[in-house]
């Protein structure tokens, strides 16, 4: 069993071999991967969009509204759900750059008259045990079944009615600040929601 | 401001080392001499601000465009393992001196998961340009620097400390480097 | 016989005589930045082990066409191939632990351990030798970040693999599932480990 010598065109040789092994298995695999990552993706909406609105039957992703806001850095998107053609509540994605760790994203689901339904967190980089409490059921029930319209939504050191984390009033903050941006979101393009398509 | 942002972020905050565990076994490894800690971080320093650079374009002008995203990792690795084979030997022709401070160390940053880290995260910056992606590697690079020296002039003092025999070598030094991460703790919220 | 119980020893070595992160001290990136629960680090420990069992097969296989003066780049390019695969398939089929690993997973190339076994074992041995190798660090491996993780996660959130054994609102040592806690828990479990191993050879 000859070791392979290393001259120049054996190693030229022998990388090239390898790399284009390589290249053509990934490229495989990444074929065969990339519908069931797309589909995960979507999945994972959808699965918010359930959680967080009253039963629907319309496919909410396709028919996402992207609007320009001027509370968020990028647009905010909007998922009108429809029940029988009737409209049922929206999806609106809100976010706050003023986490204790900077971007907080939840998404908040509606009831036409502007009623929170439920509300899920998409993304944060919040201290464990502290600032990632917002998760939990004993945070979030608080949001559910109230009209942000009858309802402050600041924290109640700062005049509001939302009771903070312990240990995390900046977590708390930026969290009633985004669901102050979905409401508004929401208020904004109630009426196109409704229109729109049916 | 959005760079000094990025700078106090990437030094104190979210310190490369101490909170986001990238480059620990240089980290671990060359630090028990102040000395040898300053030429590692002058190294990484040299290496992550070029490696930065050259993938950050080769994936937005050339990866993006022809759809090969996905070979991201594999392509990273070889560019940067390339970069410190050419840095190595153009250091050794054009500044014997400099060749001399960083030429150990040199081999040592291919596997250096903080170069890789760093420059894939710098793909994920928010209104990514090149200058900031640039900017990002160097700060992170002090950052880098500022942990590792840290930990250096800590371990020299520790030789002559009295360790109960059982937490001598590597858990202590755990732990001292679990105690600088615990003060850089301290910085969270800061941006 | 005597080779079996040298086979033996080959596969039990990376277990506890040569831990990688006990004992060797290799990958300690990913050992400390992903272990703050156990279904983390269990989760990070096999998708480890199995780029290692893989880069360990193919390099004793083809260890006599690979030109010895670029073997490097040869196996660098082998490992970021499984890690790549590993990336894809963890993103479709696992995302929830996809996201929680992050840029621990592309930064599995840079993990000394895995270079360090090709280099060090599979390009010098048979092909059942380096299998029962990679398979012996690998496993040493998932032990270490597994009992990381569950120590951390113990202390930090009172629960083991998600199952909560404290009420809601308990207060626990969230200190060992920040940064600082990572060290500080391998630091004493490093000297268990070491305690043990010395007793037991």
């Amino acid at each position: 069993m000859g070791k392979k010598e290393s001259t120049f065109i054996n190693m030229v040789v022998s990388l090239l071999l390898i790399t284009l092994v390589s290249g053509l298995s990934l490229g495989f695999i990444n074929d065969l991967t990339i519908e069931p990552i797309a589909k995960a993706k979507l999945d994972r909406k959808i699965n918010a969009i359930k959680l967080v609105l009253p039963e629907f039957n319309n496919n909410p992703v396709e028919d996402l509204v992207v609007v320009k806001s001027e509370f968020a850095k990028d647009s905010v998107e909007i998922y009108p759900a429809f029940k029988n053609e009737e409209f049922v509540g929206a999806a609106v994605i809100g976010s706050s750059e003023k986490g204790f760790s900077g971007l907080v994203k939840i998404m908040v689901g509606f009831t036409p008259d502007g009623t929170i339904q439920n509300i899920v967190v998409l993304e944060q980089k919040e201290t464990p045990g502290l600032g990632t409490k917002m998760k939990d059921e004993k945070f979030l029930k608080q949001f559910r079944g109230i009209n942000p319209s009858k309802f402050n939504l600041k924290v109640t050191k700062d005049g509001g009615e939302v009771d903070a984390l312990t240990g995390a009033t900046i977590t708390s903050r930026a969290f009633g600040e985004s669901v102050k941006m979905a409401y508004d979101e929401f208020l904004k393009n109630l009426d196109s929601n409704n229109t729109s398509k049916h | 401001m959005d760079y000094i942002i990025i700078l106090i972020a990437a030094v104190f905050v979210n310190n490369i080392v101490l909170s986001q565990f990238l480059g620990i076994c240089p980290f671990l490894g060359v630090s028990n001499k102040v000395s040898t800690s300053v030429g590692m971080s002058g190294a990484v320093l040299f290496v992550m601000t070029i490696a930065t650079t050259v993938t950050y374009l080769l994936h937005q002008y050339v990866l993006i465009p022809v759809g090969l995203d996905y070979l991201r990792t594999i392509t990273f690795i070889l560019v940067i393992a390339a970069l410190v084979q050419m840095v190595e030997i153009i250091l050794k022709k054009v500044s014997p001196p400099l060749y001399q401070a960083l030429g150990v160390f040199l081999p040592l940053i291919t596997t250096n998961c903080a170069v890789l880290g760093v420059a894939i995260l710098a793909l994920g910056l928010e209104g990514g340009s090149l200058l900031k992606a640039v900017f990002f590697a160097i700060a992170n690079s002090i950052g880098f620097a500022l942990a590792l020296i840290l930990f250096a002039s800590i371990r020299e003092q520790l030789e002559l400390a009295d360790i109960p025999e059982g937490m001598k070598g590597v858990p202590i030094n755990l732990l001292v480097a679990g105690l600088l991460s615990l003060a850089f703790l301290g910085f969270t919220g800061l941006v | 016989m005597a080779e079996t119980i040298n086979q033996k020893q080959n596969f039990l070595k990376g277990i506890v005589k040569e831990n990688p992160v006990f004992v060797m001290l290799l990958g300690m990136c990913p050992t400390l930045g992903v272990t703050s629960s156990a279904f983390n680090g269990l989760g990070m420990g096999v998708a480890t082990l199995f780029v290692l069992l893989m880069s360990n097969i193919v390099v004793s296989l083809f260890k006599s066409h690979i030109p010895s003066k670029v073997r490097i780049p040869a196996f660098i390019i082998i490992i970021a191939s499984f890690v790549t695969i590993v990336e894809m398939v963890l993103e479709a089929f696992i995302p929830f632990l996809y996201e929680q690993l992050g840029i621990f997973i592309p930064l599995i190339v840079v993990n000394c351990l895995i270079l360090g076994r090709a280099e060090a074992f599979a390009s010098k041995n048979n092909l059942m030798s380096s299998i029962l190798d990679g398979l012996g660090m690998g496993i040493g491996f998932v032990i270490a970040l597994t009992a990381l993780g569950v120590t951390r996660e113990i202390l930090g959130s009172g629960s083991i693999f998600d199952f909560k054994f404290v009420s809601e609102d308990a207060n626990t040592f969230i200190l060992f599932i920040l940064p600082p806690g990572a060290f500080i828990a391998l630091a004493y479990l490093s000297v268990l480990f070491n305690k043990i191993s010395t007793k037991t050879t």
